[in-house]
């Protein structure tokens, strides 16, 4: 079967990179736009972090033998606590200023993780070997569906359904909602909101690490591969809104899968779709797709 | 009109400024003191926006090397002299500018640095693919010509002293600017939005006017970084460059005349000693790994940003300067 002169089978699997691209965009945008929600900071280190989540499981495997599975669970909780230290350390200061100087702080912690991991590891990809339950490939008889693509799929949008469920469905979830609508009442009740602050931050952070450790086996490792990747996802940010979750998770996906189409159709164009997109939709919708102006 | 100088020392101050840049040359590289210089320029350009009108661009790397692969273009496929290349450079960079901050200024705050960093983003990837720019290899052999025919620019002094004149240029054009009427309606909107809004102003039309003026100057500094070097490059379009022009400005001091200045010569001079500054380091405490320093420059620079926002928010001329 052919579609444009393209076998069937050839534009799957660019779907489904462009799917596995999509994923990681709905992470952390998601995780951005919980942080922004909460702590008015756009954290630039989100890329940082995800890059952290990576080469943490990568040093794990190589001094410890930690496994992909160990480190899938505790990466996000090493990169969580690095958040933690940072929120209570640095950014707490700065809720106080502008805007602009949650973004430069952050930024200066880019610079400063990305040059002390390079200053060790150089700029060349380490190998990460993907794990052995999940190599190989399952033929659906249309096509041959890598296991390990479709297991980042997967993890990716049940990490984003939790999310998503636990925001807008629990009680815990409430008091971050109440939180981001107005942070003087909710202290007034009695909720620890320095603290709620803090721990938001880490969980953003830790979002980002998880889809780091996912995209440790098919992304090269390296100490830059998150700073490329962080403003692809402003972009994302910036077409969706940061106003919904399901918002954000859906624009992720949404523009993964247009940037596995142009890969296909005109691959020079892969690397600037995502922002001509974003010009587009500012031309026609300012406030994003999903969004509304805080 | 209050530059953030007290009054005493204001035209003493400039003169001995000036003075200290014609002499310069016969006591360092003049090469160097050019690179200082063009940052300089650039460093005052994004100024006119964080400092004077409070808006944060992430992506003016996207004109410094933009027009500087524009002054290249000109100034050896075309093959014209160089004040026409700096002068069609500059040109380019107001049209980019024009079409950048006509997209950015459509959302306010953090958005706005978002959009011009995904923006610039997009113009570095565009200059990585086309072939006019080289891409990784560079734009090479940019020739420097005469200028106006008639003065040798091949010479390190004739040239140094015509990128004085042109960055002082840039420096008057933009006390001019600040001091104008215009420049106290960017303080207003700097100051409140929604005041200048319920004045009665075109907030946007300011905003818009500002950038592309900003975008000129930007321009204006690469493309005379690229006739001074003879090549460019697409660090300077990199996001790693608009990071750079940030941190000068906040070194400097956000919203002085003089700080970007200040901030440009500190940063430069560092970049290039932060080698041997790793090397010393090394030596004194004999941990080796003090000898790459110099190969991760961003450890430093990174460390000066998390510093400057956390404790010398005002920067090296607010520390010393107190203002009104």
């Amino acid at each position: 079967m052919e579609i444009f002169g393209l076998s069937t089978s050839a534009l799957l699997s660019q779907l489904l990179l462009g799917l596995v691209n999509g994923s990681f965009y709905a992470i952390l945008s998601l995780g951005l736009a919980v942080i922004f929600g909460l702590l008015n900071v756009i954290n630039f280190s989100h890329g940082a972090m995800f890059m952290l989540g990576a080469i943490v499981t990568w040093m794990a495997g190589q001094y410890f033998g930690l496994n992909y599975w160990v480190m899938l669970l505790l990466s996000p909780l090493v990169v969580g606590a690095i958040g933690v230290v940072i929120e209570r350390l640095l950014l707490r200061h700065l809720y106080q200023l502008d805007h602009l100087y949650g973004l430069l702080l952050t930024f200066g912690l880019t610079l400063f993780i990305e040059g002390i991991l390079r200053s060790i590891y150089g700029s060349s990809g380490l190998p990460f070997s993907t794990p052995e339950q999940l190599t190989g490939a399952t033929d659906l008889g249309f096509m041959m569906l890598p296991n390990y693509r479709a297991w980042v799929v997967f993890a990716s949008l049940s990490v984003c359904f939790i999310t998503w469920y636990v925001i807008e469905k629990t009680k815990l979830g409430s008091y971050l909602r109440a939180g981001t609508e107005n942070p003087k009442l909710v202290q007034a009740f009695g909720i620890n909101f320095p603290l709620m602050m803090t721990l938001t931050y880490a969980f953003g952070v830790g979002l980002a690490a998880f889809s780091g450790v996912l995209a440790a086996p098919i992304i090269q490792i390296s100490p830059l591969m998150g700073s490329n990747l962080i403003i692809v996802v402003f972009a994302v940010v910036v077409i969706g809104g940061m106003g919904s979750i399901l918002g954000s998770i859906l624009t992720g996906l949404g523009l993964g899968l247009i940037e596995g189409l142009t890969k296909v159709f005109y691959p020079e164009a892969s690397n600037t779709v995502v922002f001509a997109i974003m010009a587009i939709v500012l031309l026609f919708r300012p406030a994003g797709l999903f969004g509304r102006e805080k | 009109m209050n530059l953030l100088v007290p009054k005493f020392l204001k035209p003493s101050l400039y003169i001995a400024i000036i003075l200290l840049g014609v002499l310069a040359p016969w006591y360092f590289y003049p090469i160097f003191l050019m690179k200082i210089l063009c940052f300089a320029l650039f460093a005052a350009a994004f100024n006119l926006l964080l400092g004077y009108t409070g808006l944060l661009s992430f992506g003016h790397a996207a004109f410094f090397g933009g027009s500087g692969y524009a002054a290249g273009f000109f100034m050896r496929n075309a093959g014209l002299s160089p004040e026409l290349g700096i002068i069609l450079a500059t040109c380019f960079a107001i049209c980019l500018g024009a079409a950048m901050g006509g997209l950015a200024i459509r959302r306010q705050g953090i958005y706005f640095s978002m959009i011009t960093l995904a923006l610039a983003q997009m113009f570095y990837f565009i200059c990585l693919q086309a072939p006019i720019t080289g891409g990784e290899d560079g734009f090479q052999g940019i020739p420097r010509g005469s200028l106006f025919g008639l003065i040798d620019l091949s010479n390190d002094l004739n040239l140094y002293y015509f990128v004085l004149l042109v960055v002082l240029f840039g420096f008057l054009l933009i006390a001019r600017i600040v001091a104008s009427p215009f420049g106290q309606v960017l303080k207003a909107i700097k100051e409140n939005e929604p005041r200048a809004v319920s004045l009665g102003y075109d907030v946007n039309q300011f905003k818009f006017l500002v950038f592309v003026l900003s975008a000129a100057l930007a321009g204006l500094a690469g493309s005379v970084q690229a006739l001074v070097l003879g090549f460019e490059t697409l660090s300077d379009v990199h996001w790693s460059m608009s990071g750079l022009v940030i941190l000068m400005t906040l070194v400097g001091g956000v919203g002085t005349l003089i700080g970007p200045l200040i901030g440009a010569l500190v940063i430069v001079v560092l970049e290039q000693r932060v080698g041997e500054i790793g090397n010393f380091l090394a030596k004194i405490s004999s941990v080796q790994w003090f000898n790459s320093l110099g190969e991760s420059v961003t450890i430093v620079t990174g460390l000066i940003f998390i510093l400057c926002v956390m404790l010398f928010r005002k920067g090296l001329v607010g520390y010393f300067v107190k203002q009104k």
